[in-house]
C-alpha cells in the first residue's frame, strides 16, 4: 500500500478513531506531503518497503477467534493480548501491581511523526494500545504483551509504558500470527530516575508479514533501560529504536539477534543519543543469516556537548550459513563531548571449520552441531539476560529456528 | 580391526600419502612414528574425515565397513577416536553439555538408551577423578582458557567417556611435561583390551615408554618405509630417521 492508500483508510475511518485528532491531522500531514520512506533516504537504504507497497491490507474485524502461543501460558504472568491491533480483556490477565488503560491509542510524551514516517502512519491510523504504569518505588513484576495478527490486516497499536521513579518491570513482548499482514507498533518508553525497565522482544511474526516497530525510550537519571530482542519472523522486519539518555548515569542497553533464513529482511536500526553526563549504552547485535536472507544492523550513537564521560560500545557480528546470505552494518558515531569512550565493532564470518569437524569427529551430527554452534555464537547475546523465564522464551525461539530452516 | 590398502591422499593437487598399507588389529596399539612432514597428521585427519583431504586411491575399512566414503560423526558412532594434536577450542560450549551430546548422539546411532544429566554427570565426575583434572574441567567452556596439558588430558576424557574402539591420537605427547605425559598414557592404558586398538602417532619414542605399541611404523615422505617392534622405536631415537628410512 502507498500513502495515499493509507490516507484514503484514514478517510474513510477517521470519525471511528478513538483519541486526540488533531494528531491524526497532523500525521496525515507529514504522509501526504513526503509519503513513506524510499531508498534514496539514507536511513533506508537498505530496506526496501517494497512489499510494503505490494501488498494490500483491510482494516481488522474485532473479536475474531484465536489461540493463545503456548510459550504465553508457559510464562505464566499477567498478559495484555491485542488480537490485530486491538486489546482482548477475554485473552488478558491484567496485572496488578501496574496500572493500565486500553481502548484508545496511548499515545505518550515521545514520538516524533514529523521525523518518522512509519510513526506518522501509526498515528494516523492507531485504534488502540496499552498504557502501563508502575508508580513510584513499586516492583510491578513481569507483564506479557501480546500482538497475534491474521490474514489480510493492517494495524498500528500505540503503546506507551511509564516508571516512575525507582519503579521496577520487566516487559516481556512477543509478536506472533499467522498469514500476510502489516504490524507497526509504536511505543513510547519513559524511565524515571532510578527506574529500572527490562524489555525482552520476540518478534515471532507470521512469514509472510511485515512487522514495523519502533520504540522511543527515555531513560533519566541512574535509570536503565535493558532490551534484548530476538527476530526471527516475518517476511519484512525493521525494528527502530531511539533511546535518549537523559539523566546522569542513565544506561541503556539495545541487544539484538536477528536468525533469517530464506528470503526474509530484516533491520535492526538504533539511535542512542547520550544527553547527560556518565551515561552509558551496550549494543550487542547478533545476525545467523541462511538461505537468501538479508540482515542489516544501523546503529547511532549521538553524544551531545554536556554528556561527558559517556561511555558507549556497539558491537555487530554476523555469522553467514549460505553463500547468498547478506548482510548490512552501519555505524555512525556523532560525538560532541571531549571526554567520552565510545567504541564500535563489526565482524561478519562463516562457521569455523575447525570446530565444525570438531564436534562431528566426536559423533554430534552436522545439523546439531551447527545448532551448537551458532547458539555458541549467540551466547554473549543470550546467556546475560537474568530473567529466567524470558530467556527459556528466547532460548525455546533460537532451538526452534532450526526446524524452520534445516541447514 | 582397521584395514588401510594402497591409500593415496593429498590437499589439492599435493599427494601426501603415497600409497599406506596397514592393519592394525583389535586389542592392539600400533605407533606411527616418522619427521615432520611424511604426512602423519595427513592420515589421522583422512581416517577421521577431516574436509579439505582428497582420496585419490586405495581404501580404509574398520570391521569390515569403508570408512572413506561416510560422514566423521558416522565414523565416530562406529567407534573411531581421534585425539587432536591441537585440540579446538569452543568458546560458549559448556565442555559437560559438549561430551554428553556427543556421547547420546553415538549412542543414539548405536541404538542404545541415552543418558540423562544425572547418569551422565556420575560418569564423567568419576572419569575427571581417574584423570586427576581439576573438578571445574566439566563447567567450563570446551578448551578454552585451558593450558595445553589441560587440553590434552581433556582430549583423554572424552576418549574415556565415549569409549571408542579405535582411538587414533595424533602427537598427544607435544607439549606435554612428564607427569602429564604420565597421566595421559595411564589414560590410554586403562582402555587397553581386547575391544580397543590405537594409533599412536608421535615424533619421540618419549610417549611410548608409558604407551607400549605392540608395533611400530616408520612414515616417510608418505610411505610406511619400515615396521618391527617396540624396539623400533629405540632404534629411531638412537639413530634418526635418516638411518631408517635409508635401510629400507
Amino acid at each position: 500500500m502507498s500513502a495515499s492508500a493509507f490516507l484514503s483508510r484514514f478517510d474513510a475511518a477517521r470519525a471511528v478513531l478513538p483519541g486526540d485528532a488533531s494528531l491524526r491531522e497532523a500525521a496525515a500531514g507529514v504522509l501526504r506531503a513526503r509519503g513513506l520512506p524510499g531508498p534514496r533516504e539514507e536511513a533506508w537504504r537498505y530496506t526496501r518497503l517494497r512489499p510494503l507497497s505490494e501488498a494490500d491490507y483491510a482494516m481488522p474485524v474485532p473479536g475474531r477467534e484465536v489461540s493463545l502461543p503456548a510459550s504465553v501460558a508457559a510464562l505464566d504472568a499477567p498478559r495484555l493480548v491485542f488480537v490485530d491491533g486491538t486489546y482482548r480483556a477475554d485473552l488478558s490477565v491484567p496485572p496488578s501491581k501496574a496500572v493500565l488503560r486500553t481502548g484508545v491509542p496511548a499515545m505518550g510524551p515521545l514520538a516524533r511523526p514529523e521525523s518518522e514516517r512509519l510513526v506518522a502512519l501509526n498515528t494516523m491510523l492507531a485504534a488502540d494500545g496499552a498504557e502501563l504504569s508502575v508508580a513510584a518505588g513499586v516492583d510491578a513484576g513481569t507483564v506479557v504483551l501480546v500482538s497475534l495478527g491474521g490474514e489480510g490486516v493492517a494495524f498500528h497499536p500505540r503503546h506507551a509504558v511509564h516508571l516512575a521513579r525507582g519503579a521496577k518491570l520487566t516487559l516481556i513482548e512477543i509478536c506472533a500470527g499467522e498469514g500476510r499482514y502489516l504490524h507497526n507498533p509504536v511505543t513510547s518508553i519513559t524511565v524515571e530516575a532510578g527506574a529500572i525497565l527490562t524489555h525482552l522482544r520476540l518478534q515471532d511474526e507470521g512469514i509472510e508479514a511485515i512487522h514495523l516497530s519502533t520504540i522511543y525510550a527515555d531513560v533519566a537519571e541512574g535509570g536503565t533501560y535493558d532490551s534484548f530482542a530476538l527476530t526471527i519472523g516475518a517476511r519484512l522486519a525493521r525494528m527502530e529504536v531511539h533511546a535518549r539518555l537523559g539523566g546522569t548515569a542513565a544506561m541503556a542497553h539495545l541487544n539484538a539477534a536477528q536468525l533469517l533464513g530464506g528470503v526474509q529482511h530484516a533491520d535492526f536500526t538504533t539511535v542512542v543519543t547520550h544527553d547527560a553526563p556518565a551515561t552509558q549504552s551496550r549494543q550487542t547485535v547478533k545476525n545467523v543469516l541462511t538461505g537468501r536472507s538479508h540482515g542489516v544492523f544501523q546503529g547511532k550513537i549521538e553524544v551531545s556537548r554536556i554528556a561527558q564521560k559517556t561511555d558507549g560500545y556497539q558491537m555487530n557480528q554476523a555469522l553467514l550459513l549460505s553463500p547468498d546470505a547478506e548482510i548490512n552494518c552501519k555505524p555512525q558515531l556523532e560525538i560532541y563531548a571531549d571526554d567520552v569512550k565510545c567504541s564500535h565493532g563489526a565482524t561478519v564470518g562463516a562457521l569455523d571449520a575447525d570446530q565444525y569437524f570438531y564436534l562431528r569427529s566426536r559423533g554430534v551430527p552436522a545439523a546439531e552441531a551447527r545448532a551448537i554452534l551458532v547458539r555458541a555464537f549467540l551466547a554473549e547475546a543470550l546467556d546475560p539476560i537474568a530473567h529466567e523465564a524470558g530467556r527459556a522464551l528466547l532460548e525455546n525461539a533460537v532451538a526452534g529456528w532450526w526446524e524452520r530452516h534445516p541447514a | 580391526m582397521l584395514e588401510i590398502k594402497g591409500l593415496r591422499a593429498g590437499i589439492e593437487t599435493k599427494e601426501i600419502l603415497k600409497g599406506i598399507d596397514l592393519v592394525v588389529p583389535d586389542g592392539e596399539v600400533h605407533a606411527i612414528m616418522g619427521p615432520n612432514g611424511s604426512g602423519k597428521s595427513t592420515l589421522s585427519y583422512v581416517l577421521s574425515g577431516r574436509e579439505g583431504y582428497e582420496v585419490t586411491a586405495g581404501e580404509a575399512t574398520f570391521d569390515g565397513q569403508d570408512l572413506l566414503s561416510i560422514e566423521p560423526e558416522a565414523r565416530a558412532a562406529l567407534g573411531l577416536f581421534l585425539a587432536f594434536q591441537y585440540p579446538v577450542e569452543l568458546p560458549g560450549v559448556n565442555n559437560a553439555v559438549f561430551l554428553r551430546t556427543a556421547l547420546n548422539a553415538q549412542r543414539r546411532s548405536r541404538g542404545e538408551p541415552e543418558l540423562d544429566a544425572v547418569q551422565f554427570l556420575k560418569l564423567a565426575r568419576a572419569e575427571v577423578k581417574r584423570l586427576s583434572m581439576a573438578d571445574d574441567m566439566l563447567k567450563r567452556n570446551v578448551n578454552v582458557g585451558f593450558s595445553g596439558g589441560e587440553k590434552k588430558r581433556n582430549e583423554v576424557l572424552q576418549m574415556a567417556i565415549l569409549r571408542p574402539k579405535l582411538a587414533i591420537l595424533d602427537e598427544t605427547d607435544s607439549g606435554l611435561d612428564i607427569d602429564a605425559l604420565k597421566i595421559v598414557a595411564d589414560g590410554v592404558n586403562a582402555l587397553r583390551g581386547p575391544n580397543f586398538s590405537a594409533l599412536v602417532i608421535t615424533h619421540y619414542q618419549r610417549l611410548l615408554d608409558h604407551i607400549v605399541p605392540d608395533r611400530v611404523h616408520v612414515l616417510s615422505a608418505g610411505r610406511i618405509v619400515r615396521s618391527g617392534g617396540p624396539e623400533l622405536a629405540h632404534q629411531l631415537e638412537a639413530e634418526g630417521y635418516a638411518s631408517v628410512s635409508e635401510a629400507a
